[in-house]
């Protein structure tokens, strides 16, 4: 009762804004104080800060529910024009506990993996500090208004995240760091080249003093000829190139693959899972909140189609990879693109349903996808390696190591009730409105490339061992079951992200216009665990797993020829993509088609 | 021709030369000296948007701009300082490779650049695993 009311005024009362300046506080204090704590104290720091910042980060969600409006900070009591202001909505609360949440459990994990008798002291230190860093980014990134500091926190995301790339300190592994630094840096110098021209033009950086602006036609200074619009639709297309480059959209794509699938698989998981989101949801900001009309600019056009070429293409790179945590890398790739669905069915009264459909999108492979990786880093321990073709019989030595990746798997691919599940037939229900069925194709096409490349993954778990030289055996059985504990529960989180409440679902609607999260979400689950329902999502992607399996031990058929020949023409293609004059080529192409469609 | 339109000229510039090396540079460093060509260009726009007044509109310089350059300079600098300390890691441990490459592994990995574990070769990435189930129930 007396606690109750001690922390009544946080939770419901007056003082709940309050709460949003220690999630901001926590991390950097923590990102000071931990190299002078050295390794193993930065190991405890950034553990107990974690624990500490996902109470409070749920705290700041009840408190928003309970206020039903958005919670204002001003930092040092100055208002917006002047001071920095922290604004938590909705999406932002679910981001946030995301975040915290999915750090502190892939910290426990790594708990072990990095300590100092195992990674050396300079590794350890690296990691608690820079995962530190990436929470200080990403809260930062949920919490800001303002489009410089949102500049300054997406750099501390990315300053702290290309370490991560390079701990051990392999050869290949900072050439990935080096080349995932530059694209971001290219990336980072478009954004605030657009934030400059923003400034020039409304002489504010608020996002939502932008917004009113644009509304009123830019009457605040007179908008001769539509100038006004023209330079602010110009200076969003720059900052949205950027942040493109961040978040590798397929084709700017370049440094993710050698990044992810080099660096230790808790770094990955981080990764993968948060660090590029953190420029999704600002694109989504930007897109959204900033700009008035998104329904009338083609610009959805283009970032729904790059999409789809992100879903087909990855899905398809992903099925072809020879190194699990390559695969696992790609099927990113691929799931990214499920994200930039939104930008075209965002318009109209479906709208929020789109958005709903990409913020659940972002959890629930937040979850599979780390848990994938930690699993990933699991086989990688155990065997040594992780060439696919070397695994062959890996299941029997990891029976449960396999179940959990198939149990992710699932909730990537879509099968009810995943959150996989839950984003495609969200999206498939904005696009019905408009009438645009080629979007939710899209999607199950990719679900089922998706199940492609798991069915590959079992048929090769289960299937003969591969040559005596390849597996060293042993170590796979005795790797210590705690470290499936943090997985399996990720992989369950996603696997049944679409039972949750769906008044819980309604956390993201608060202070968002037009989204109604809780009643689509029960909408779409109505019919989900029907027989018929059930069996029209599993159905196809049985299917498609029994060809798979076929086809894998079908060995050197005239069809396994012609696939490799495929195969062989799409890997080319892709290395081409890959290469940095093309994507810099690429950066820039798409940066003058997004001017000049959002223009007009 | 005002003086804030020749500035933001030369910044508009200095940005284009800037992405033409970066993207078109031969070497790492030539890149990330381009990407800093960037920058400067960017600053300079933001300084031509502060001389032309802003907010305030008068004569007088705008001064938001100019803090956040110098915020902006802060971090340009911490990113070049950040990939410098990359590319010379990245030169010695290749020397150090180079080196080691002489005798043992000639057979081992010609694989590309992206597969990096060549866990069999690394006595580091082994322990691990050793370390882990010795620390399990100890």
């Amino acid at each position: 009762m007396t606690l109750w009311a001690a922390v009544d005024p946080w939770l419901a009362g007056p003082r709940s804004a309050e709460l949003l300046f220690p999630l901001l506080a926590l991390p950097v204090v923590g990102l000071l104080l931990a190299p002078l704590l050295g390794a193993r104290g930065a190991r405890l720091l950034a553990l107990l800060n974690l624990a500490a910042g996902s109470v409070l980060a749920l705290a700041c969600a009840l408190a928003l529910v309970a206020a039903d409006a958005p919670l204002i900070y001003p930092l040092g009591g100055w208002a917006a024009p002047l001071g920095v202001e922290l604004r938590l909505d909705g999406p932002a609360a679910v981001m946030l506990v995301l975040t915290a949440v999915l750090l502190l459990l892939i910290g426990l994990h790594a708990a072990w993996e990095f300590s100092v008798p195992a990674m050396g002291r300079r590794a350890t230190l690296g990691f608690w500090t820079l995962l530190l860093g990436v929470w200080a980014g990403l809260n930062g990134l949920f919490l800001g208004r303002d489009l410089f500091n949102l500049y300054v926190a997406i750099e501390v995301l990315t300053f702290s995240a290309v370490p991560m790339v390079c701990l051990k300190g392999h050869a290949a592994q900072l050439h990935a760091a080096f080349r995932y630094l530059l694209f971001a840096l290219l990336g980072s110098a478009l954004y605030l080249l657009g934030a400059g021209l923003m400034l020039g033009v409304h002489g504010t950086l608020d996002i939502a003093e932008i917004r009113a602006a644009l509304d009123a036609g830019g009457t605040h200074p007179p908008d001769i000829g539509g100038h006004v619009r023209a330079a602010s639709l110009a200076a969003v297309a720059l900052m949205s190139t950027g942040l493109l480059a961040k978040t590798a959209l397929m084709p700017l794509h370049l440094w993710l693959p050698p990044a992810h699938g080099g660096a230790p698989a808790p770094a990955s998981a981080v990764l993968s899972a948060l660090v590029v989101k953190g420029s999704f949801f600002l694109l989504l900001r930007l897109w959204l909140d900033l700009v008035p009309d998104l329904p009338e600019l083609h610009v959805g056009l283009l970032l729904g189609g790059l999409g789809v070429f992100a879903i087909l293409l990855g899905n398809l790179m992903a099925l072809m990879q020879a190194r699990l945590k390559l695969l696992v890398a790609y099927s990113t790739l691929a799931q990214l693109g499920y994200l930039f669905l939104v930008f075209p069915l965002a318009s109209g009264a479906s709208g929020g349903v789109a958005s709903t459909a990409a913020l659940v999108q972002v959890v629930s492979h937040a979850l599979a996808k780390a848990s994938l990786f930690l699993l990933a880093g699991r086989i990688l321990t155990a065997f040594g390696h992780d060439r696919l073709p070397a695994l062959g019989g890996f299941g029997r030595d990891m029976p449960l190591t396999l179940l959990v990746i198939l149990l992710a798997g699932l909730a990537l691919v879509g099968l009810p009730p995943s959150g996989g599940y839950l984003v495609k037939s969200l999206y498939a229900a904005a696009a019905a409105e408009q009438g645009a069925w080629w979007w939710p194709s899209a999607l199950e096409l990719g679900g089922l490339l998706s199940a492609a490349y798991l069915a590959r993954i079992l048929a090769i778990a289960v299937g003969p061992r591969a040559a005596a030289e390849a597996t060293p055996a042993g170590p796979g059985v005795t790797a210590p079951l705690r470290g499936l504990v943090v997985p399996a529960l990720l992989a369950l989180g996603a696997l049944l992200l679409g039972l949750l409440p769906p008044a819980l679902v309604g956390v993201m609607d608060v202070a968002r216009a037009g989204m109604a999260s809780s009643g689509a979400v029960a909408d779409v689950m109505r019919s989900a665990l029907t027989p018929s329902g059930f069996w029209g999502s599993a159905g196809p992607v049985l299917a498609v797993a029994l060809i798979v399996v076929l086809l894998h031990n079908a060995g050197a058929s005239a069809w396994g020829r012609w696939l490799a020949c495929v195969g062989h023409g799409l890997t080319g293609l892709e290395g081409w993509l890959r290469q940095w004059r093309t994507a810099g080529a690429l950066l820039l192409l798409i940066l003058f088609i997004q001017g000049w469609t959002a223009m007009g | 021709m005002t003086e804030a339109q020749i500035y933001g000229i030369c910044g508009a510039g200095l940005v284009g030369i800037g992405l033409y090396g970066a993207i078109l540079g031969r070497s790492a460093l030539r890149r990330l000296l381009a990407f800093n060509l960037v920058g400067s260009g960017v600053f300079l726009i933001f300084g031509a948007i502060a001389r032309r007044g802003g907010l305030a509109g008068g004569a007088a310089s705008d001064p938001v701009p100019q803090a956040l350059v110098i915020t902006g300079l802060v971090v340009a600098f911490a990113a070049t300082a950040l990939a410098a300390a990359l590319l010379i890691r990245l030169a010695a441990v290749e020397r150090d490779e180079a080196s080691a490459r002489g005798k043992p592994e000639a057979a081992g990995a010609p694989s590309a650049p992206v597969a990096a574990p060549a866990k069999s070769t690394d006595p580091r990435t082994e322990q691990p695993a050793t370390g882990q189930s010795g620390a399990g129930h100890s």
